[in-house]
């Protein structure tokens, strides 16, 4: 079927029609769309026109979706064949397939093909579909690059895959995944590089991406999402790989680019028709010249394009219609999509819009058990969005609810839970629903607790939910049957059920505490935040401004040195490295090593406040200079000029270690028992630069006279002739408290081992935004002694993990921002000045 | 682009989660407004005059989840399609930013022009 064909119609298509000669309709483009519209025509009215189709590919028309399937090896080109030969010749329709028309002449009313054959038109239909976008990078011209639109390419891709080796696959949308899937079934080794953090970004949100992601990794196939191709690499003419911006280079024997697609409007423009980003047509599909119609991917309908085949059907039957001057000609409004994945064992769902907020609500479902993500939106009592991973089956269902615009409020609560339970009569009150379960139902699938047992366990005097989760294990795994035990619990307990948990979730966004987070993550090996949402069934599709931050500092916390820190859940001062002012500029403060200082960092000081204006610095309490009132424009300049006089970020915006106050000590003071400076100096170098659930502050002093005020820090040394007293638990701030003597050591080396270990267990056991003050109020300064002291190897380890996750950690971020990392962060996207033109010129 | 839209370039410069900003001068170079430029997670775009209708944090600088903005300085939340602040305090209900209309045509950014050169439209709950 791939030699060019030239099919002579059985009927004469100068045949008479009541006397009259036909009128000659020419379609340029022998694909999806135009052949449905020529069948629409048909059906209508069969002897209307003299039909002949051109077609750029050597082939009859078949079902472009299908291709998927068949570089899968799921399916033969044969059986997805649309229209056979034997549909052109029965319907009189001449078919010039392999020869691309190139010219349109409008007003003599004919179309010109590459071959040189020039036939008249009295109606053109154009239906030229979409060309694959090619990403202008160096090598995009060498062999081995494809393109992921026609059956040559298919057949490109099976080639290169019979050899085997390695493909690229650059572009994680629908149709990359569907070429990177077919690759890795013919046993490739397949690599997606995406731009965005997250697949499918059009049709997904960032957990249905992230469950994708995890997905396609378990089979094997590599994702690098954020990923910016800058080259692919050839050798000999072949491309042999892909290099990243970031430099990474991934070997390859094949690229497919997948990077999306623009409507084919060439001819169309050069003929002079009314094209934007399509071919520009009205209700009708009729172009800027009545004589010709489009139809398709190429067209732009109302300021739409599409890319997908359901709205060719509706456009197909407007344009038909029109064409055969129907009496219900009622045209075409536009269309909404949806959009599933034909990658075999992967279910996923999307259609309409579901960026949340405003009047708009989410619902969220997760099972982690079964791997599912349910999100719809409802805005004004009507479904606007859904996103479903995992189980489709109510797809259409949300989709339909979704075209008819109808008010569901009366089955909002079930909506989420599907067609079955929405629509099957049942009870929607919980309670109730609850209350009809029999004994042996299962509530709890995590640890296979029945009604029955959780009804005895309240009964048996566990009256809050920590308390039958702590004694039946209801609930108290993945947390997915939570509002079924709190039912359990009301229509238990009635009115004696207060409804109130014994401690507060982490947020709005789970029905967990941050303990219970915190212990999961470790106990499941979760690994990300997305998953992290997904495992505990988080109630928001991407959490909010208080649990993500609580997130990456638990990820960071378990996974030293493996997670990466997520820049979008750092509080502003923490992903700009300075502390932000009232008015929107942000105070720097250098590190200064237990408060000691030297001409050369002064000057440097000194310099930078000159040099950039900063209206005022400041000693400040933590025994240190900040200067305020920098530009986020200016600080990886400001920060250079630091970094230049051996100075590193202090740190006086993050959640981690600030200060280590000192004081002169027995190196100058008449009463100094011990090096208080020297050791705090030490202390400083030791812990700068590790994250904490909070601020943390140190200080050292050399005798009790205690000038450091070692005694309101989280963690205070005060030396002593025979040692060194540590203290713990201090604050100063809005709850004055005291410290609390841990424990008296010998040696600076003892001093410093411990003050690593408490660090450590804080940074493992509080909540984040807890203080050690309140986190020893918490848990009992006993319980801090008891896992420090007890176990005699308690301190090394918990000192070797704090070292361990503090190899990664010094590392100074603002060396980074000034040699230019995350430069986006810091500068204007661009300035707009009205005069003289109203034009804009980039800040960069 | 010329006309109604002010072509602000392509949607690359924004990553997911995060914001940019765009300041609008006079002739003279005056600052007249400085407009945010957010892209969320589920890959929407919002723009809106980068003023907290609290105290006037820059609210491009924020945590934004779903399509809000968390301010940086006090943590009002801001919706980015309406500029509404969301809390239920009596400060909070019905203060609201301006918004900037926005397009997303072709990969590429827009905003309308009238609204950048400081008529910025009033939001939902104010018209
Ligand atoms: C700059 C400084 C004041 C000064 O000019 O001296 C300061 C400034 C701020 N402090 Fe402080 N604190 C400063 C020393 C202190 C001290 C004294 C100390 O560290 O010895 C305390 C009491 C001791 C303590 O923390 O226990 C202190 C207790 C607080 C608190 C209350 C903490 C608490 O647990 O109750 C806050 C609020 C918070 O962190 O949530 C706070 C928060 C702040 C913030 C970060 C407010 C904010 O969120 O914007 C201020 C940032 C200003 C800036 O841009 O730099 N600051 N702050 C001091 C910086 C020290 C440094 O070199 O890093
Ligand atoms: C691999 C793959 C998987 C897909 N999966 C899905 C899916 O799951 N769901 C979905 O809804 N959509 C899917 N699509 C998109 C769908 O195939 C298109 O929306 C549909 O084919 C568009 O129809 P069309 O007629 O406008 O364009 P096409 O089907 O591309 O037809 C246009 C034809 O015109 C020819 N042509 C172009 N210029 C000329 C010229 N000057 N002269 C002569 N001929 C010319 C082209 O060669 C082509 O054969 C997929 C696409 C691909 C490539
Ligand atoms: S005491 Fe209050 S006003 Fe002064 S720096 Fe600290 S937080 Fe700001
Ligand atoms: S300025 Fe935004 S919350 Fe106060």
């Amino acid at each position: 079927m791939n030699a060019p064909m030239n099919l002579k119609p059985r009927m004469n298509p100068g045949d008479q029609r009541d006397g009259a000669i036909r009128e000659k309709l020419v379609v340029v483009g022998n694909g999806m769309a135009g052949c449905r519209a020529v069948e629409e025509i048909l059906a209508r009215d069969g002897v209307r026109y003299a039909i002949t189709i051109f077609g750029a590919e050597p082939r009859v028309n078949y079902n472009r979706i299908m291709l998927s399937p068949v570089l899968a090896g799921e399916k033969r080109f044969d059986e997805i064949v649309i229209n056979p030969v034997a549909w052109y010749e029965d319907n009189a329709i001449t078919l010039v397939s392999g020869d691309a028309v190139v010219a349109i002449d409008r007003a003599a009313k004919t179309v010109t093909a590459a071959s040189g054959r020039v036939e008249p038109y009295d109606r053109l239909l154009l239906a030229t579909g979409s060309d694959p976008f090619i990403i202008p990078v160096p090598g995009k011209d060498l062999a081995g690059v494809v393109t992921f639109r026609d059956l040559d390419d298919v057949d490109k891709m099976v080639a290169a895959a019979e050899k085997g080796g390695a493909a690229v696959v650059i572009g994680g949308g629908l149709l990359g995944l569907e070429a990177a899937h077919g690759l890795s079934l013919r046993g490739m080794n397949v690599t997606v590089i995406h731009l965005m953090p997250t697949l499918m970004e059009r049709q997904l949100d960032e957990a249905a991406g992230w469950l994708l992601k995890a997905e396609l990794e378990a089979r094997g196939q590599t994702i690098l999402t954020g990923a910016d191709t800058a080259e692919i690499l050839g050798a000999d003419g072949h491309v042999a790989g892909v290099r990243l911006k970031d430099g990474r280079e991934i070997p390859a024997d094949i690229v497919v680019m997948a990077v999306g697609i623009r409507p084919a409007t060439a001819l169309a423009k050069s003929a002079g028709l009314a094209v934007e980003r399509g071919i520009v047509v009205d209700d009708h599909m009729v172009t800027s010249d009545p004589a010709i119609m489009a139809v398709g991917e190429c067209v732009q309908h109302r300021g739409a394009c599409y890319g997908l085949v359901a709205p060719l059907w509706d456009m197909c039957r407007a344009l038909a219609d029109a064409a055969t001057e129907a009496d219900s000609a009622k045209g075409y409004t536009g269309s909404v999509t949806s959009t599933k994945l034909k990658v075999s064992g992967i279910d996923l769902f999307s259609a309409g819009d579901f960026s949340g907020g405003d009047g708009a609500e989410d619902i969220v479902m997760r099972d982690a058990a079964r791997g599912l993500y349910k999100r719809v939106v409802v805005k004004d009592g009507r479904l606007v969005g859904a996103v479903l991973y995992g189980d489709t089956a109510d797809g259409g269902w949300y989709f339909d609810l979704l075209k008819r615009g109808e008010d569901i409020s009366a089955i909002r609560e079930a909506l989420i839970f599907g067609q079955a339970f929405a629509s099957g009569g049942t009870q929607l009150d919980p309670n109730a629903a609850v209350a009809a379960l029999s004994d042996d139902a299962e509530i709890c699938g995590c640890n296979g607790v029945s009604k029955g047992t959780v009804v005895a366990c309240i009964n048996g005097g566990a009256a809050t939910l920590d308390a039958v989760r702590g004694t039946c294990k209801a609930s108290a795994s993945c947390g997915s049957c939570t509002g079924l035990v709190e039912s359990l619990l009301a229509l238990t307990l009635g009115d004696e059920y207060g409804g109130e948990r014994a401690e507060k979730t982490l947020c709005k966004c789970t029905s967990f505490t941050h303990g219970e987070v915190r212990r999961h993550i470790v106990e499941k090996g979760l690994r990300a935040i997305p998953q992290v949402m997904q495992e505990l069934h988080w109630s928001t599709p991407d959490g909010c401004a208080s649990c993500r931050p609580a997130l990456n500092y638990y990820l960071l916390c378990a996974l030293p040195g493996e997670y990466v820190d997520d820049q979008q859940s750092r509080f502003v001062n923490e992903r700009m490295h300075a502390n932000i002012q009232k008015d929107g500029t942000y105070s720097v403060v250098p590190r200064m090593w237990g408060g000691l200082t030297n001409p050369r960092e002064l000057r440097a000081i000194a310099d930078v406040v000159e040099k950039f204006n900063a209206p005022m610095v400041k000693v400040t309490g933590g025994q240190r200079l900040d200067i305020f009132g920098i530009k986020k424009e200016d600080l990886p300049a400001v920060w250079a000029d630091l970094n230049a006089a051996g100075m590193v970020s202090g740190h006086a915006y993050g959640k981690s270690l600030r200060t280590v106050k000192t004081c002169v000590g027995s190196e100058w003071c008449r009463f100094g028992t011990q090096d208080s400076t020297g050791l705090g100096v030490k202390i400083e170098h030791m812990t700068w630069g590790s994250w904490m659930p909070h601020k943390f502050k140190i200080a050292v002093s050399g005798c009790p006279r205690n000038c450091a005020e070692a005694t309101i820090k989280d963690f205070g040394v005060i030396c002593v002739d025979s040692g060194y007293e540590l203290m713990v638990g201090g604050n100063g701030g809005i709850k004055l408290r005291g410290t609390d003597l841990l424990c008296k050591v010998a040696t600076e080396v003892e001093a410093m081992e411990v003050c690593a270990a408490f660090i450590q267990l804080y940074r493992e056991q509080a909540y984040y935004l807890e203080r050690t003050a309140p986190w020893i109020e918490r848990v009992g300064l006993e319980a801090v002694k008891s896992a420090l002291f007890d176990d005699p190897e308690a301190v090394a380890a918990l000192a070797r993990r704090f070292h361990f996750s503090q190899s990664f950690m010094q590392d100074d971020p603002w060396a980074k921002r000034a040699a230019g990392a995350d430069a986006q962060l810091h500068q204007h996207l661009a300035e707009v000045r009205p005069f003289p033109a109203a034009q804009m010129e980039s800040a960069k | 682009m010329i006309g109604d839209w002010l072509d602000i370039g392509p949607v690359g410069q924004i990553a997911p989660g995060n914001a940019r900003t765009l300041p609008v001068r006079r002739g003279d170079g005056t600052l007249i407004h400085e407009i945010a430029i957010f892209h969320t997670s589920d890959n929407r775009f919002h723009a809106l005059v980068n003023r907290c209708p609290h105290k006037a944090g820059p609210l491009s600088q924020g945590i934004v989840h779903g399509s809000v903005v968390t301010c940086p300085l006090h943590s009002w939340n801001i919706s980015l399609k309406t500029g509404e602040a969301l809390g239920e305090g009596a400060e909070e209900r019905g203060a609201c930013v301006p918004i900037i209309p926005l397009k997303v045509d072709a990969g590429r950014i827009y905003l309308l022009r009238s609204a950048v050169m400081g008529g910025a439209t009033p939001s939902a709950r104010a018209a």
